[in-house]
């Protein structure tokens, strides 16, 4: 693995939801290749698919058609090839959604080290790895708290330290600044810069954010269920 | 990490809460187990007491619980003069009301020939009856102690001795003394007519009468034909132990043994179903939780397990809440309550069930989940 592989690679796929009168095209025929560095945005008005999109390239979602490559293995092709999804999104994927979903019975600290937890490292191990990360992310000092004592900011950051707890090579993030102030803001985009180079990651971010869009590499546009590259 | 007590420890108050609730349904169950226990072990304590293998009544009779019995007071010579009998002794029971202090005791008395079967097997405290008159051995239900005195009919009877769990079949508590006292008192109780008579030296009012010889067979005998024998006499009949036994579950408390039982099942299924409805909730309420466990990747083990240890807990802290309880309240009650290790743990076993079944209802519900709904909202 290095930089440059191609982590993400969507071929023609597309997503409909319901059928006849109620049909809906979230996506038309997608074509999408994301590189290990990479820090794309993608972005595009309100229903154009972006979530859509997100939520398959993280198998959580079936594709009506298409196929899905990640890492090298292919995931979908018509069916889904892989039964143990959950844990391929263990290894491989770290989620940053716009709703913490911190578990709210769990302390900041160990809602980072469940995940280290899951992926089988040891306990302390588990313990240190959340701990730097809360640190580095500035919330160390809420490492004992449980997330309802939480400020928006601070539970978004502690749930970017759970996406990113387990080293995952694809990191799909949807609107996960809104809750941030620009300063903020900017730094988790940092962050999240220097994760990608050095852990030859990629990141996929849904954005309207316009502050942060110099910190990207590309910016990709949805229209309707298509892409438009600029 | 274990999530099933973290997320009870998050939400102690409630869980604690439900626990008791739980916990005080089980002591009702567990109570209602113990008082079908009681009913049916205070109605066998009167045949089990004088541990006979053979009850000799009167003929035509079930007595002399079920039935009234009456036979001579020298057929116990009879019977005791029959090949395979190795003791006989006459008994004789009746209730009588009595004031003592400020109360008035219901009072079982069984007369009984003191070195003769029929008399209490083990004396708690104090002594047994000696041979003089007025003496009584009392269960300790009657609040009697050793040396307090009551006056039975004419006479005033010293307490010598204290037993424990002797009582007739409605519950009240047996006092001892001997057969002769008891069919002193016998006469002096019966109806102002027969006293009359037998003040004008009319003679006894009856000839002396027992209820019953009891019967203990030498080692080797056979009591059924030890009974057919006895048969033969017109006047008598014969029971065995366990025949006797069968004839006062199957008459005396069939009723209200079917009573009780059938509230016990109504009372379990209850429980039952309020247990499940508690599991079923709690997963229930926790299911976008398990959606956020699946979208990091948490195996379907992690989160049975949670639903599962949560539901087993609850279970074992219900059941362990309510076994206390009643431990602590079961001597308050007037009649006994009587748990055997048995059925505590058979309840354990169908709570244990429940639970299980409860949880499979909630797994099924946490493995249909789409992970994608913890990403709404
Ligand atoms: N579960 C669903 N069932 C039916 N239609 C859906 C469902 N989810 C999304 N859609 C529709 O699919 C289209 C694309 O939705 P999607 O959520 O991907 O848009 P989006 O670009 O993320 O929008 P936003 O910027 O508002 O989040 C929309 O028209 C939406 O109404
Ligand atoms: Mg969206």
């Amino acid at each position: 693995m290095a930089i440059g592989d191609i982590l993400v690679d969507v071929q023609a796929v597309a997503k409909h939801y319901g059928d006849g009168e109620t049909r809906v095209d979230a996506l038309r025929q997608v074509d999408l290749q994301v590189r290990a560095g990479e820090v794309i945005a993608l972005l595009g008005p309100s229903g154009s698919g972006k979530t859509t999109l997100l939520n398959i390239i993280g198998c959580i979602l079936d594709p009506s058609s298409g196929r899905v490559v990640l890492d090298g293995d292919p995931v979908y092709d018509g069916k889904w090839l892989r039964s143990d999804l959950r844990r391929l999104r263990l290894d491989k994927i770290g989620f940053i959604f716009q709703a913490h979903n911190l578990l709210p019975f769990l302390t900041a600290a160990e809602n980072v080290s469940l995940v280290l937890d899951l992926a089988g490292w040891a306990p302390e191990k588990g313990k240190e790895r959340a701990k730097e990360l809360l640190d580095y992310l500035e919330v160390g000092h809420r490492a004992p708290v449980k997330p309802a004592l939480l400020s928006g900011g601070e539970a978004q950051r502690v749930a970017i330290a759970r996406a990113l707890a387990n080293r995952p090579r694809i990191i799909l993030a949807d609107e996960p600044t809104a809750a941030l102030d620009s300063k903020r803001a900017q730094l988790v985009m940092d962050l999240l810069r220097k994760l990608a180079s050095e852990q030859e990651a990629c990141i996929l971010t849904v954005t309207h954010d316009e502050k942060i869009f110099d910190r990207f590499d590309r910016l990709i546009h949805l229209r309707d269920g298509r892409l438009t590259d600029d | 990490m274990n999530l099933a007590l973290k997320d009870i420890r998050h939400g102690l108050f409630r869980f604690v809460l439900t626990c008791f609730g739980l916990g005080l349904l089980m002591t009702v169950v567990l109570a209602m187990i113990g008082i079908y226990n009681g009913l049916v072990a205070d109605a066998l304590a009167v045949v089990e007491a004088p541990a006979a293998d053979v009850w000799v009544v009167e003929a035509g009779t079930k007595g002399p619980f079920a039935e009234a019995s009456s036979i001579p007071a020298d057929s116990r010579d009879t019977v005791a003069r029959m090949p395979g009998v190795a003791e006989a002794g006459a008994i004789n029971y009746q209730t009588v009301e009595a004031p003592f202090l400020d109360r008035t005791l219901r009072l079982y008395v069984v007369g009984y020939e003191p070195g003769r079967p029929g008399g209490p097997q083990i004396i708690a405290e104090g002594r047994g009856i000696g041979t003089s008159h007025f003496e009584l051995v009392a269960d300790r239900k009657t609040g009697l102690l050793v040396g307090d005195t009551i006056l039975l009919g004419r006479s005033r009877f010293t307490v010598v001795g204290l037993v424990e769990g002797a009582m007739n079949s409605g519950g009240d508590p047996a006092v001892y003394m001997t057969l002769a006292d008891a069919m002193a008192l016998q006469t002096e109780l019966a109806p102002a007519d027969q006293r009359v008579q037998a003040a004008r030296g009319a003679g006894a009012v009856k000839s002396a009468s027992v209820a019953a010889v009891i019967v203990r067979i030498t080692p080797g005998a056979d009591v059924d034909l030890l009974t057919a024998t006895l048969r033969q006499w017109k006047h008598l009949a014969a029971l065995s132990q366990i025949e006797q036994e069968n004839i006062l579950l199957a008459s005396v408390v069939d009723k209200a043994r079917r009573q009780i039982g059938l509230f016990l099942g109504i009372l379990l299924a209850v429980s039952a179903v309020v247990i499940a409805l508690i599991i079923y909730t709690m997963t229930m309420e926790k299911l976008k939780q398990i959606a956020t466990l699946k979208l990091i990747g948490a195996p379907d083990r992690t989160i049975i397990g949670l639903i599962v240890q949560q539901s087993l807990i609850l279970g074992t802290a219900g059941w362990g809440i309510g076994l206390t309880l009643i431990l602590l309240v079961k001597d308050v009650f007037p009649r006994r309550v009587v748990l055997e290790p048995f059925n505590v743990a058979v309840l354990a076993g169908i709570i244990v069930v429940v639970c299980l079944a409860a949880s499979g209802l909630g797994v099924r519900a946490a493995m249909k989940v789409d992970p994608a709904t913890a990403l709404g909202g």
